[in-house]
């Protein structure tokens, strides 16, 4: 069963310490540099990653480009918020039993931005060992979320990496707290982002919640099937899985907000300051939060912004 | 500097394969290569010692010789081709009377060299992307050959602790491919299809079998301490490496308890190693930048390694049969080398000229 892994702090953190073993032959430093990373082989449609550019430019067409256009009619501020280059860690607030943010947010940098970037989503564990979701979610651009992971996307080779801190305590939550950013973990995602010395992107997302609305989550049921959770929404469980995709139409709006410079906050070495990684974090959720209220507040209608 | 080597296994594939890479060498004075059964190469200089895993014996063939430089290629890492008793003598206990063999402040052993496997990282549904050597597993192996390489390699780490001045080299090879090699990639990937567990697409890494070669000479003539991942670049997904193969997917096995239904398939001469079942699942991707940082270059990525492979399947079928194997008999090998009546002038003339250093 899927670990509940919340930390994405340290790559090489040993997990298990019964197979220590003498560390005199372990390598102190890390990996040598970018220099050495595989080529781009172009023959190939899959990187290294799984993902594919295939599978992922038919959802694009299809379904993603359906939803972002017309059925969520997603809006974009401060695009220019997210760099051209470099690698950086977008922050976001999530929501909804199986959530359509993080295609968004994906589709939105995408459109919108002058240079359009792939952005790899961190999941849970959980869906590597869940057949279909774990042939399906790498070739679209899902990552396991794993600390080492994190830290060769964004500095070995410098892409954008969209974590949800809140992780399945956004998703789990009911309609009722909609809009409640949950616990941001420990802060792993800005310790992740300052080894890297990766920029820090908070967004606000505001529609989500709506689209899906969680009313209960049934605990009896949810061991019974071995899922994650298992929510009673408008069409979960009434549809069978098929209602996991019906989404209300509801109004997407994405504000990305001034990037953080990891570097300035004192990069590597200070990814260690537990007390200023807490600071970063709750500073960042704050944000977010914030943001929240502003568009809620400016909303006139869930259905058309 | 003149190297005097001794091979421990001689008779696997990388042992032999090996010894006939190092033959061309001038700097190799010496080559002594120890197994306990015949070689299945053919050796040209390579001095065969028949002994069993006994250390005393070992540490005098590594005394009298004067051996600098031990390479150990005897890991074995399928579980189908070795029964797990004798796997396990073979990997842990005879890894722990070579390295006893090695150790002690007479011996005259500076660089020790072990081949080892990926499968030290096991593979499960947390693993990371891209396994970095300094990584440890991160959960308690599951099979009996994974707990096995974990324990040769602690016994390799130990004899680096107590040993600084011998510089010990760790190779983790990936899934290897290539004509000659037997391994479970190589077996699964010759089935008219290949099985797949339904609902799953793992990211695999492969290197050709020359790389290991490659790697294992490599070592042998730079400075290369520490433990390093052998691994193409690329990451292939199955469906990805089958389709390159030129051959069809056939998910039959269940997304749970294949691990059940692995017995009854055994029965039925279908045999699956049981550590390939959590790889058929999760996949395993490493790091592989480390070993290219001591200036080593993979001739082939993974994707090429997996295209020859299909190549090879296909060739192969019409060529079977044309190259005879060797066996080894110790008279003529005896006579060949020691009679004074082989002209051995013009022989090693031939050897320089049909034996070119291989790319270092």
């Amino acid at each position: 069963m899927a670990r509940d892994r919340t930390s994405l702090a340290d790559p090489e953190a040993p997990v298990d310490e019964q197979t220590a073993e003498p560390a005199s032959l372990l390598p102190a430093a890390r990996p040598p540099g970018r220099e050495l990373l595989p080529p781009v082989e172009h023959e190939r449609t899959l990187n290294d990653w799984g993902r594919s550019e295939r599978v992922e430019g038919f959802m694009d067409a299809t379904l993603y480009e359906f939803f972002y256009r017309y059925w969520f009619r997603v809006e974009v501020e401060g695009i220019e918020n997210v760099p051209a280059d470099g690698g950086a860690l977008l922050v976001s607030n999530h929501a909804g039993a199986l959530p359509p943010d993080a295609a968004m947010i994906a589709k939105a940098v995408h459109e919108e931005h002058p240079r359009p970037r792939d952005v790899y989503l961190t999941v849970e564990h959980f869906f590597k060992g869940y057949p279909g979701f774990s042939m399906l979610i790498p070739k679209i651009g899902g990552v396991a979320a794993h600390p080492a992971n994190v830290h060769r996307l964004l500095y070995d080779e410098e892409q954008l990496v969209l974590v949800f801190p809140e992780g399945r305590k956004g998703t789990e939550k009911l309609y009722k707290d909609r809009y409640r950013l949950r616990r941001f973990g420990r802060g792993g995602f800005v310790e992740a982002a300052m080894r890297a010395e990766a920029k820090l992107v908070p967004l606000a997302l505001v529609g989500a919640e709506e689209a899906m609305p969680v009313f209960a989550q049934v605990e009896p049921l949810r061991r019974l099937t071995g899922l994650i959770y298992f929510p009673i929404t408008p069409t979960f469980p009434w549809l069978g899985p098929l209602g996991m995709l019906a989404y209300l139409p509801a109004k997407f709006k994405i504000r990305f907000l001034e990037p953080i410079d990891t570097v300035a906050l004192g990069g590597r070495e200070a990814a260690n300051d537990r007390a200023l990684v807490q600071t970063v974090a709750q500073e960042i959720r704050a944000r977010i939060q914030e943001s929240l209220h502003d568009m809620l507040g400016k909303r006139k209608s869930v259905w058309f912004g | 500097m003149t190297r005097r080597i001794l091979i421990a296994g001689i008779s696997t594939y990388w042992g032999g394969r090996l010894a006939q890479a190092l033959e061309g060498f001038e700097e190799v004075e010496a080559i002594i290569g120890i197994d306990s059964v015949e070689p299945r190469r053919e050796l040209e200089r390579t001095e065969f010692v028949k002994v069993t895993n006994q250390h005393s014996l070992l540490s005098r063939i590594v005394r009298a010789a004067e051996i600098d430089t031990v390479v150990d290629s005897r890991l074995t890492v399928n579980s189908v081709t070795d029964r797990p008793r004798s796997a396990h003598d073979n990997n842990v206990i005879g890894t722990m009377n070579i390295v006893t063999a090695c150790a002690g402040s007479d011996s005259p052993v500076r660089k020790f060299i072990f081949k080892s496997s990926t499968h030290y990282y096991g593979s499960e549904q947390d693993d990371p992307a891209f396994f970095l050597e300094a990584m440890r597993r991160p959960h308690t192996p599951r099979t009996p050959l994974e707990r096995d390489i974990g324990e040769a390699e602690g016994a390799v780490a130990e004899f680096a602790e107590k040993h600084p001045g011998v510089e010990v080299t760790v190779l983790r090879c990936a899934n290897v491919l290539g004509p000659d090699v037997d391994t479970a990639f190589t077996r699964m990937f010759a089935l008219p299809v290949v099985p797949m567990v339904l609902g799953f697409d793992p990211r695999l890494q492969f290197v050709h079998e020359d790389d290991v070669v490659y790697a294992l000479e490599h070592c042998v003539f730079h400075e290369t301490p520490g433990i390093y991942n052998v691994a193409a670049d690329g990451v292939l997904a199955l469906s990805e490496a089958i389709s390159l193969l030129g051959k069809r997917p056939a998910p039959v096995l269940p997304p749970w308890g294949a691990g059940l239904l692995a017995g009854p398939l055994r029965n039925l001469g279908f045999r699956i190693p049981s550590e390939m079942l959590n790889l058929l699942r999760f996949g395993r991707g490493v790091d592989n930048r480390r070993f290219q940082a001591t200036g080593f270059r993979y001739s082939h990525t993974s994707r090429e390694a997996v295209a020859k492979f299909g190549h090879h399947l296909r060739v192969d079928p019409v060529m079977r049969g044309v190259d005879e194997g060797f066996t080894y008999e110790r008279e003529v090998e005896e006579f060949l080398r020691w009679s004074p009546h082989v002209r051995r002038e013009r022989r090693s003339e031939g050897v320089e000229a049909d034996h070119e250093p291989l790319g270092i």
